[in-house]
C-alpha cells in the first residue's frame, strides 16, 4: 500500500528499551545513505567556504524578486493541488459518483506526464498559432495570447501535480473509521460540516506529505517555468550554468535553494500534526455522500474539466504535432532506442532502491531509535534538493572521487539512489509496520533464524508495498532530466534527454513523439502497482 | 492482471538487456583503414576498434547523419554525448580536465571551444585541416577550425515592421519606438558570444548600458532562437534577434513561415557572423583518429550536408551559398578575432545578469 504519510515523527520512538539489531543491518543501513550525505556536505561546503559568496551579477534586489516568484509559485500551486487532489479524491471515494474507479484512476494517470511535457502542450495550444487558438477561431471565438508568465506556470505546475495529493489522499479516506463522522451525525451535525470538521482534519498526515513533495518539486523545477517565461530562483541557477564557464555561481545559488528547500522540510515537519485516527484494522465500509442530481453534474463537469486539461488536451496536442510534422514529411528520429534505455535504466534503479530501502526499512520499524531517524533525514533532505543542484555537486565531485564509475550507469544509479531513495523507503516501511512483530516472533520460535522467518514470513507481506514504491521510483527516474542531462554515460540518451533537446531547438514533431512514447512507457507500471492498489 | 503487468515488464526488460547494448559497442565490422596526414608527411593506420568520442554542442539533429557517414566510409565508431548546448559541454570539460573522456568538442560557437582551448586543453591540429578554412574563421594558435559560419539577423514580422523602420544597428533597438516589441533570449549561448563580441569591442560599461537601455525597452525574453521565430511568425511579438539560419529551416520545415531575415549593417555588432568550431582534446589517445573525423566534416560531402539542411555558411573553399542567401564573402560583421570571443564569456555573462535580464 502507499503511504508515504506513515512516517512517524521522532516523537514516536517509544522509551522502552529495544533489542539491539544486528550489526549487518546498521551498516548496510548506513552504507545506502552515504550517496544522499554527499550533496548535502557539498553544497552546505560551497555556501560556507570563506570566499565563496559569488551571485554572478544577480543584484540582491532581482535575487529577492527571484525568491519571490518561487515562492509566489510554490505557495500557491502547492494549494491548488492539495484542493485539487481532496477534492478528486473525495468525490471518488466517499460519494455515490457513478464509476467512480474509472474518475479516479483517470484523475491519477497525468503522474505520467512530466510538466515540460504540460509546459510543451500549452505552449503549443496557445498563441496566435496555437491549436486551441485555432480551433477557437474555428468556432468563431477570440484565440488566446501565448502562454507566458505567473498563470500558466500556475496552471502547467497544478494539473500535473496535483494527482500526488490524490493518489495519498484515497487510501486515507477509504480507512477513515465511519464511526465518527456517524457519531457527529448524530450529535446534529450537517453533513457538509462534518465534512470539515471531522473527515479533512484527519488528512492532515497525508495533505502534509503530499504537499511536500510537490512544494519541493516546484522549487527545483526549471523546465517548464523556463518554455513559459516565469523567472524563478531555480531557473536563474539554470542559466548561470548554462552561461558561462565558471560554475561558481550556479553552485552558490544552488546551496541557498537547496537551503531554502531544507525550510520547507522543516515547516512541513511542524504542520503534518498528530498521526490520523485511523485504523489499521479493515474498516467498515463508510457510508456514501449521496449527491443531488445537481450535485452529480456538478461533479461530473468538474472532474471532466480536469481530465481534460491534464489528460486529454496534452495527448491529443503531441499527437496533433506528431501527425502534423510526419504529414510535412519530418519523419521524427526514432525513439525506440531511447524508450529502452529509459525502461532498463528506469527499472534497474527500482529494484536497487528498493533493496537498499529494506535495511532502513527494518531498522526503522524494528529497532527504532534517534540514529535510525538521522538516517532517513539524510535520505529525505537529499529527497528535497533540487535535481540541479545534485546533478552539480556529483559533476563536480565525480570527476575527483568516483573517476573509475564516473559518467557510467554505476555513477547514475549511485546518483538515482541519492535523490529517490525516500520513495521506496517510505513504502516498504508502510508495508513493514502491518506485519506485527508477533507475527515474527511465531515464525522464530519455531526454528526458523532471522533471515528465514525475514524471507518466509515478512517479505511476502511487504511485497505490495515495496512493488508500489518501486513504481514510484521508476516514474521518478524515468522523468528525471538535470542530473541524467549532466552524468549519463556517453551516447546514453533517455527519452527526457531526447524530449529536452528537441524541445529546446523547438522540434515539436520529434519532442512529441519521443513524450507520447514516455507516457506510453510510464503508464502500464503506475497503473498496474500504483492506481489499481489505492482501491484495492 | 498482476500477472500480465509482471510479464509486461520482464518482456521489456529482456527487450532492453537485447538493445542497450547498442550504447556500448564493442565491435566493429570494417577492415583497418589507412589515412595519410600530408601535414605530417606520414601515413599512420587507424586501428579498427578505434572509438571516438564526440562531446557535441549541437543537435543531434544535424550531427547524426554525418557521423553515420563518418562511421560508414571510415569504421571507426563514434559515441555522441550530446549537451543541453555548447556551454554545459564547456563546463564539462573543464572540470573533466587532464581526465577528460572526450577526444573531440563540437561546439556551436567560438567562444566556448575557444575557452576550452585556453585551459591548454586543445592540441594544435595539423596544417592541412587547418589551411582548409579561411584564417578568419579558425584559432589562431590553430587549436580548433571553423566548421561552418552563421550570422547574428534581427528577424521580424512583416504584417508588423515595416521596411522603412528597420534598423541599421542594435544600438537603435534602445529607442522608445521598439519598446514592447523586441524579443532577446538572454540565455542563450549565441546571445552571450553576441554579448562577449560587444563587451570585445566597446568595453563593459557601454556593454552594460546597451543591456539596460533594452531592459527598459521592455524587451521579451525567450528561452531560445526558435522559440522567437515561433512568436515572430506568429505575431506574437513584433522582431527579435538570432541566428540566420532558423527562418531557412523553418521554411524548409513548415513551407511560408511568416517572418524576414533582416541583415544589420556591415561593421554592426548585431551582424555578427560566428563559426561553429572543432577541435582535439590534447589528453585524447585517439588523435589520428579524431583529425580524420575533422577532415571529414571538411570534406565537401559534409560541408554540402550543412549548407543544404541547415542553411549554414560552409567554410571550405567552394562550399555553396545557402539558397537565396547573401554569399559569406559579403557578410561583415564587427572586426574580431573569433578566438578573442572566450575571455569575455563570464563577464558577458555577469553584464546580462546585472542588466536584470536572467
Amino acid at each position: 500500500m502507499l503511504d508515504l504519510a506513515g512516517r512517524p515523527p521522532v516523537a514516536e520512538v517509544p522509551a522502552v528499551r529495544r533489542p539491539k539489531a544486528p550489526r549487518l543491518l546498521w551498516a548496510l543501513g548506513t552504507l545506502v545513505v552515504v550517496p544522499a550525505l554527499i550533496p548535502i556536505v557539498y553544497l552546505l561546503y560551497v555556501v560556507l567556504q570563506p570566499g565563496g559568496f559569488d551571485v554572478g551579477g544577480f543584484t540582491s534586489a532581482r535575487l529577492l524578486e527571484l525568491a519571490g516568484n518561487t515562492a509566489l509559485l510554490t505557495i500557491t500551486v502547492t494549494a491548488t493541488t492539495a484542493v485539487l487532489g481532496i477534492a478528486t479524491a473525495w468525490l471518488t471515494t466517499r460519494t455515490d459518483l457513478p464509476r467512480a474507479r474509472l474518475w479516479s484512476t483517470l484523475v491519477t494517470i497525468p503522474l505520467v506526464i512530466p510538466s515540460y511535457v504540460g509546459a510543451l502542450a500549452i505552449l503549443a495550444a496557445t498563441g496566435n498559432s496555437g491549436l486551441l487558438t485555432q480551433t477557437l477561431q474555428a468556432l468563431g471565438l477570440p484565440g488566446l495570447p501565448v502562454a507566458e508568465g505567473f498563470w500558466p506556470s500556475w496552471l502547467a505546475l497544478s494539473l500535473w501535480n496535483f494527482s500526488f495529493v490524490h493518489l495519498l489522499t484515497v487510501p486515507v479516506l477509504k480507512r477513515l473509521d465511519p464511526a465518527l463522522e456517524e457519531v457527529a451525525r448524530g450529535l446534529g451535525s450537517s453533513r457538509w460540516k462534518t465534512l470539515f470538521t471531522v473527515v479533512l482534519p484527519q488528512l492532515r498526515p497525508a495533505l502534509a506529505a503530499s504537499s511536500l513533495l510537490v512544494a519541493l518539486y516546484v522549487l527545483s523545477e526549471f523546465g517548464a517555468v523556463s518554455m513559459l517565461r516565469f523567472d524563478t530562483f531555480t531557473r536563474a541557477v539554470y542559466t548561470q550554468w548554462t552561461g558561462r564557464l565558471d560554475p561558481g555561481p550556479a553552485l552558490f545559488l544552488a546551496g541557498l535553494l537547496s537551503m531554502g528547500a531544507l525550510v520547507i522540510i522543516v515547516f512541513q515537519q511542524r504542520a503534518r500534526g498528530k498521526a490520523a485516527l485511523y485504523s489499521n484494522r479493515p474498516a467498515r465500509k463508510p457510508r456514501l455522500h449521496r449527491l443531488t442530481s445537481g450535485e452529480r453534474m456538478g461533479a461530473r463537469i468538474f472532474l471532466g474539466s480536469i481530465v481534460t486539461f491534464a489528460l486529454v488536451v496534452p495527448i491529443a496536442t503531441m499527437l496533433w504535432w506528431t501527425v502534423r510534422g510526419m504529414s510535412l514529411g519530418n519523419t521524427p528520429l526514432t525513439v525506440g532506442p531511447h524508450a529502452a534505455r529509459s525502461v532498463f535504466i528506469s527499472v534497474t534503479a527500482a529494484a536497487v532502491i528498493t533493496v537498499a530501502a529494506i535495511p532502513i526499512a527494518i531498522l526503522a520499524v524494528r529497532y527504532r531509535s534517534k540514529l535510525v531517524y538521522l538516517l532517513e533525514s539524510v535520505a529525505w533532505v537529499t529527497y528535497s534538493l533540487p535535481h540541479l543542484a545534485v546533478g552539480l555537486a556529483f559533476l563536480v565531485l565525480g570527476v575527483g572521487m568516483f573517476r573509475p564509475v564516473y559518467q557510467t550507469l554505476i555513477m547514475l544509479i549511485i546518483v538515482y539512489l541519492a535523490m529517490f531513495l525516500p520513495l521506496s523507503l517510505a513504502s516498504v516501511e508502510a508495508g513493514m509496520r502491518r506485519v506485527g512483530p508477533g507475527l515474527e516472533e511465531v515464525s522464530r520460535s519455531l526454528g526458523v533464524g532471522s533471515w528465514g522467518t525475514m524471507r518466509r514470513v515478512t517479505l511476502p507481506i511487504v511485497r505490495r508495498s515495496m512493488l508500489a514504491g518501486a513504481a514510484l521510483v521508476f516514474l521518478s527516474v524515468m522523468k528525471e532530466l538535470p542530473a541524467t542531462l549532466l552524468l549519463r554515460p556517453t551516447g546514453f540518451d533517455t527519452l527526457p534527454v531526447r524530449i529536452w533537446s528537441a524541445t529546446n531547438e523547438l522540434f515539436y514533431t520529434q519532442a512529441s513523439f519521443a513524450a507520447l512514447g514516455l507516457i506510453a512507457v510510464s503508464i502500464l507500471p503506475v497503473y498496474f502497482f500504483v492506481v489499481r492498489d489505492i482501491h484495492d | 492482471m498482476r500477472r500480465i503487468a509482471a510479464l509486461a515488464l520482464a518482456t521489456i526488460l529482456v527487450a532492453t538487456a537485447c538493445t542497450t547494448g547498442g550504447a556500448n559497442p564493442t565491435t566493429t565490422f570494417a577492415g583497418p583503414m589507412t589515412t595519410t596526414t600530408e601535414g605530417q608527411g606520414s601515413s599512420t593506420t587507424v586501428p579498427p576498434t578505434t572509438e571516438l568520442i564526440l562531446y557535441s554542442g549541437r543537435n543531434e539533429n544535424f550531427v547524426k547523419p554525418v557521423v553515420d557517414a563518418f562511421t560508414a566510409a571510415t569504421g571507426i565508431q563514434v559515441r555522441v554525448r550530446y549537451g543541453d548546448g555548447t556551454s554545459d559541454l564547456a563546463s564539462t570539460i573543464l572540470n573533466e580536465g587532464e581526465t577528460t573522456n572526450a577526444d573531440l568538442f563540437w561546439s556551436q560557437d567560438p567562444a566556448w571551444i575557444g575557452a576550452v582551448g585556453d585551459r591548454g586543453l586543445l592540441a594544435t591540429l595539423p596544417d592541412d585541416v587547418l589551411s582548409l578554412v579561411d584564417a578568419a574563421y579558425r584559432d589562431a594558435d590553430g587549436q580548433w577550425v571553423g566548421v561552418t559560419a552563421r550570422s547574428r539577423v534581427f528577424v521580424y514580422n512583416p504584417n508588423l515592421v515595416s521596411e522603412d523602420e528597420l534598423p541599421s544597428s542594435v544600438k537603435e533597438l534602445t529607442d522608445p519606438k521598439w519598446s514592447g516589441r523586441i524579443a532577446l533570449a538572454p540565455g542563450n549561448a549565441s546571445f552571450v558570444s553576441f554579448v562577449s563580441a560587444m563587451e570585445l569591442v566597446e568595453g563593459p560599461d557601454a556593454t552594460l548600458e546597451w543591456l539596460e537601455g533594452m531592459a527598459a525597452n521592455d524587451i521579451r525574453t525567450y528561452s531560445g532562437n526558435g522559440a522567437i521565430l515561433n512568436a515572430v511568425a506568429a505575431g506574437d511579438v513584433h522582431a527579435g534577434l538570432i541566428n540566420h539560419y532558423y527562418l531557412l529551416q523553418a521554411q524548409a520545415n513548415q513551407g511560408s513561415v511568416n517572418a524576414v531575415n533582416h541583415y544589420l549593417a556591415p561593421g554592426d555588432l548585431g551582424a555578427l557572423v560566428m563559426a561553429t568550431g572543432v577541435g582535439v582534446l590534447e589528453p585524447s589517445r585517439n588523435k589520428t583518429a579524431a583529425f580524420e573525423f575533422i577532415r571529414f566534416l571538411l570534406a565537401a560531402e559534409a560541408q554540402a550536408h550543412f549548407v543544404d539542411n541547415l542553411f549554414e555558411y560552409g567554410l571550405i573553399e567552394g562550399a555553396p551559398t545557402p539558397l537565396g542567401q547573401k554569399p559569406l564573402a559579403e557578410l561583415q560583421g564587427p572586426d574580431i578575432n573569433q578566438s578573442d570571443l572566450a575571455s569575455h564569456l563570464d563577464s558577458a555573462v555577469t553584464l546580462i545578469t546585472r542588466a536584470g535580464l536572467n
